[in-house]
């Protein structure tokens, strides 16, 4: 049956290349706000789902890119393991429809990212097809290999413009035996300093959170570990419910903050930039790396600036996507995604415009 | 293919004039006794002599090294320390050769941010011990660090003993500046966690000098552990240690370092060091495990039971830094040990899930025996990568040629089982052939586009990495991934 899934998806990209129609890959549809406009027949690949292998033993796992994530996560949790950048449901995880090829497609991670890694950091191997109907397959399911270029980690926050996922295959990792949160009252400049003097001392930090006030901690690890690190750092602690409805909130976006209609805005930065833009809400994670702001503001003058301080912007949700989502690239940049785009989908007809002009 | 094929001397003086040019005045090399170092690098059974080697001193000479290469068509290939083993960084013949050691400044490092900027020719080593003092270094440690190079590092995807806990170079690097084939230079990544458009920073590490000279490299820098402790166990076979493996992982420990060493290298330790391992011991393995000092305590107990549980006959606790050396010998002396017997090895570097190792080790042992050759196997173990090492002596005719063969199909049997022909050493020109039986003619195709997307000339270091079509067709390469051979049935002749 997922043979039949794929001879007929090879299929129809054929005729869309030949007929230049576009497909608009999708999943649980969790991510639809996020990116460029969407345009073209819907390509559904939730039929495609299911956990081809996992040996917890080997700390690998392979999945059908309409996976639920929930489901893999369940998997998982059996085995005490972990996908160990946190994907982010953007809706009720416990419902959600969110698969696990939307994931990778749009490469975002949770809070866990800047401590253990980021989804393209754990992504071992890839079968695609590309826009000339090809079925490929790139890298594998051994945590170390380097032969030829590294497609799947390409694939990896591509948004569906370079081919169709469909088999991944990720590296995973233990779940911790104990989590803990400890809160801080302070002021921004002070959590961002802290946070980056904290992430240069070996300390089993596994999220960082600053807003209005603020900042929390979250240590994971053993459980000696945990406790000793609490007692050096000092700090409040917060409920296990209270800690664990928190971070699920921020990694979801569920939290009052992003509820908004606002625009919001999603400033990666070097961690260790002075706070930016006073005037607009903001919430900080990532050590200082990760900044959304809420607010509408002018595009250009928000690029500009963060730009200038070694960062990007992305229009996350809301707003005019007019302007464009993503941070325009420079020009050699720009020529080199223009032409890795012709190679891999020389017709356009995978989510074209997803990725601004990709 | 290149012009230079058929008018060599016009073009070669042409480019030398191109060069000569170049402000600040570049170091060329042109006679054949100064070439002689730059004719290979550390897979020394093959040599090439390049037309000239080039040592620029920055970017801007870099960029006009390429912009003539590529107007002339004239073959170039980038080489750091030339550390690398499987003949990436050998020269074209009446090519040029860029040699980036000169780049080699420690541009800045920030303690608070834990970033270091850094030259492509700098030292891996001298990045870990420039950020020392701040209580950090540079995690990804191929036993070259000493002299190896970052840009090296950057172009091999190189690994090292702590990958498993802290990532290859693809997971270390924020950014690249690289210059083009055509001159112009791209900044790839960013100072930030992540950069907008494609993740081209996973494509360049590990892309072997096919697609750019890398001109400047930002690294991520790692807290040092708090604590480290190490362990070496000796076990009655193979399968008991691979067991003893699965179970550390697979109850929530991720160790620093995970090696396992086959009965060769104990015979070896034995003989060389009177190590005192039970005679009939089979496999041994190296545990290193760090972090928090409270954490490593709890963590120890955990694996001293596993391994117990295991069968293991002997364990060792290093209790200071010169037992730890001394633990770490037992690895690294061995080699040296083996290749009295046999002056020359070839290391091989193929990675295959953990599960199938006691099955693959039996099949190599099987092909050593058929080819009367010596194999001693050191084991990545905590993330598949096999190392290996076949003992030959080069003074024997026939004898390298043969070491190349049954390592070609060791690593067919790496591919055969689920895994790959290189885990963290590149294919350079060794494994070209190998290639042709883990890809699939589209999938090399889709490889040869994008160096057409960043090399459209196709100058930089043509004939490595990634073979052409035809090629594997010559060679009769043959698919056999997952353990099926396509269309097996179908007679071949």
């Amino acid at each position: 049956m997922m043979d039949n899934f794929i001879q007929t998806t090879i299929e129809r990209i054929k005729s869309a290349q030949a007929g230049k129609t576009p497909l608009a890959i999708r999943g649980g549809n969790s991510k639809a706000f996020y990116g460029g406009m969407i345009r073209g027949e819907a390509l559904d690949m939730r039929p495609y789902r299911g956990i081809i292998d996992y040996e917890p033993k080997e700390l690998v796992l392979t999945v059908r890119a309409g996976t639920p994530i929930a489901e893999i996560e369940a998997a998982m949790a059996r085995e005490n393991q972990m996908l160990p950048f946190e994907p982010p449901y953007f809706e009720d995880g416990a419902t959600s429809p969110a698969t696990i090829g939307g994931t990778v497609a749009t490469g975002l991670s949770g809070p866990r990212r800047p401590y253990t890694g980021a989804v393209r950091d754990f992504v071992l191997g890839t079968r695609i097809i590309n826009g000339k109907g090809e079925d490929l397959r790139f890298g594998g399911r051994v945590i170390k290999n380097v032969a030829g270029y590294d497609v799947s980690r390409l694939m990896t926050g591509a948004l569906g413009t370079l081919g169709v996922l469909l088999d991944l295959s990720f590296k995973v990792l233990p779940k911790p035996t104990e989590e803990l949160t400890l809160r801080y009252e302070m002021d921004e400049a002070t959590a961002i300093r802290r946070f980056n003097e904290w992430a240069g001392k070996p300390l089993p930090i596994s999220a960082t959170s600053w807003h209005d006030g603020i900042a929390k901690l979250r240590l994971s690890g053993a459980a000696a570990g945990v406790k000793a690190t609490r007692e050096k750092l000092g700090g409040e602690i917060v409920a296990d419910t209270e800690a664990g409805l928190f971070w699920r909130d921020l990694r979801d976006h569920r939290a009052a903050f992003f509820s908004s209609a606002e625009p919001l805005w999603r400033l990666s930065v070097p961690s260790t930039r002075q706070p930016l833009f006073p005037n607009l809400p903001q919430w900080i994670e990532w050590g200082g790396a990760l900044r959304w702001a809420r607010g509408a503001t002018e595009a250009k003058m928000l690029r500009a600036t963060v730009e200038a301080a070694g960062g990007h912007v992305t229009l996350f949700r809301h707003g005019d996507k007019a302007a464009g989502v993503f941070h325009p690239l420079q020009p050699v940049l720009a020529r080199i995604h223009r032409n890795l785009k012709a190679a891999f989908d020389p017709e356009h007809i995978l989510n074209p415009g997803r990725m601004d002009n990709f | 293919m290149f012009p230079f094929e058929t008018n060599a001397k016009i073009v070669n003086a042409q480019l030398l004039e191109d060069f000569s040019r170049v402000t600040p005045p570049l170091n060329v090399i042109a006679d054949h006794e100064r070439l002689r170092p730059f004719e290979t690098d550390a897979f020394i059974s093959h040599r090439a002599m390049p037309m000239c080697a080039v040592l620029p001193e920055n970017e801007a000479q870099v960029a006009a090294i390429a912009r003539a290469c590529s107007t002339r068509g004239v073959p170039l290939v980038t080489r750091g320390a030339g550390t690398g083993i499987s003949g990436g960084a050998i020269p074209v013949v009446d090519g040029v050769l860029v040699v980036l050691t000169r780049l080699n400044a420690l541009k800045s490092l920030d303690p608070l941010a834990r970033t270091a900027c850094v030259g492509p020719g700098m030292r891996n080593l001298a990045v870990s011990d420039a950020a020392a003092p701040h209580g950090l270094f540079y995690a990804p440690d191929p036993s070259s660090q000493l002299i190896c190079s970052i840009g090296g590092n950057v172009a091999e995807n190189s690994g090292g003993v702590h990958c498993l806990k802290y990532g290859l170079t693809v997971h270390n690097v924020m950014q690249v500046r690289l210059v083009l084939s055509d001159g112009d230079v791209v900044t790839v990544g960013a100072n930030s966690l992540d950069a907008a458009g494609y993740d081209l920073l996973a494509v360049i590490n590990g892309s072997e000098g096919l697609l750019g000279l890398i001109t400047e490299v930002v690294v991520k820098l790692t807290p040092q552990p708090e604590h480290v402790e190490t362990l070496l166990a000796a076990f009655p076979s193979v399968n008991d240690a691979a067991n003893a493996v699965g179970r550390i992982i697979g109850g929530g420990v991720v160790p620093a370092a995970l090696e396992m060493m086959d009965k060769m290298v104990i015979e070896a330790c034995e003989r060389f060091m009177s190590a005192g391992f039970p005679l009939d011991a089979e496999a041994l393995l190296l545990i290193e495990l760090d972090g928090v000092r409270e954490e490593v305590a709890e963590q120890l107990v955990q694996v001293e039971r596993v391994l117990t549980d295991c069968h293991a006959q002997e364990i060792r606790r290093a209790k200071d830094d010169a037992e730890r050396e001394k633990l770490w010998k037992s690895r690294k002396g061995a080699f040296a040990a083996l290749a009295t017997i046999r002056p020359d090895y070839y290391t091989m570097d193929g990675t295959i899930p953990r599960r199938c190792l006691p099955g693959v080790l039996a099949r190599y042992y099987a092909l050593a025996q058929e080819y009367g050759m010596m194999v001693a196997n050191v084991f990545h173990a905590g993330d598949g990568n096999l190392h290996p090492c076949i003992f030959y002596d080069a003074t024997i005719p026939g004898e390298m040629e043969r070491s190349e063969e049954l390592g070609g199909k060791m690593l067919e049997i790496c591919v055969e089982v689920g895994g790959t022909i290189t885990g963290e050493h590149g294919v350079g020109i060794e494994k070209l052939k190998q290639m042709c039986v883990q890809f699939r003619p589209n999938e090399l195709a889709a490889f040869h586009a994008i160096k057409a997307v960043f090399d459209p000339s196709g100058v930089l270091n043509p004939g490595k990495g990634v073979p052409a079509l035809k090629r594997c067709a010559e060679w009769g390469g043959m698919h056999v991934r997952d353990g099926v051979v396509p269309g097996a049935d179908i007679p071949r002749f």
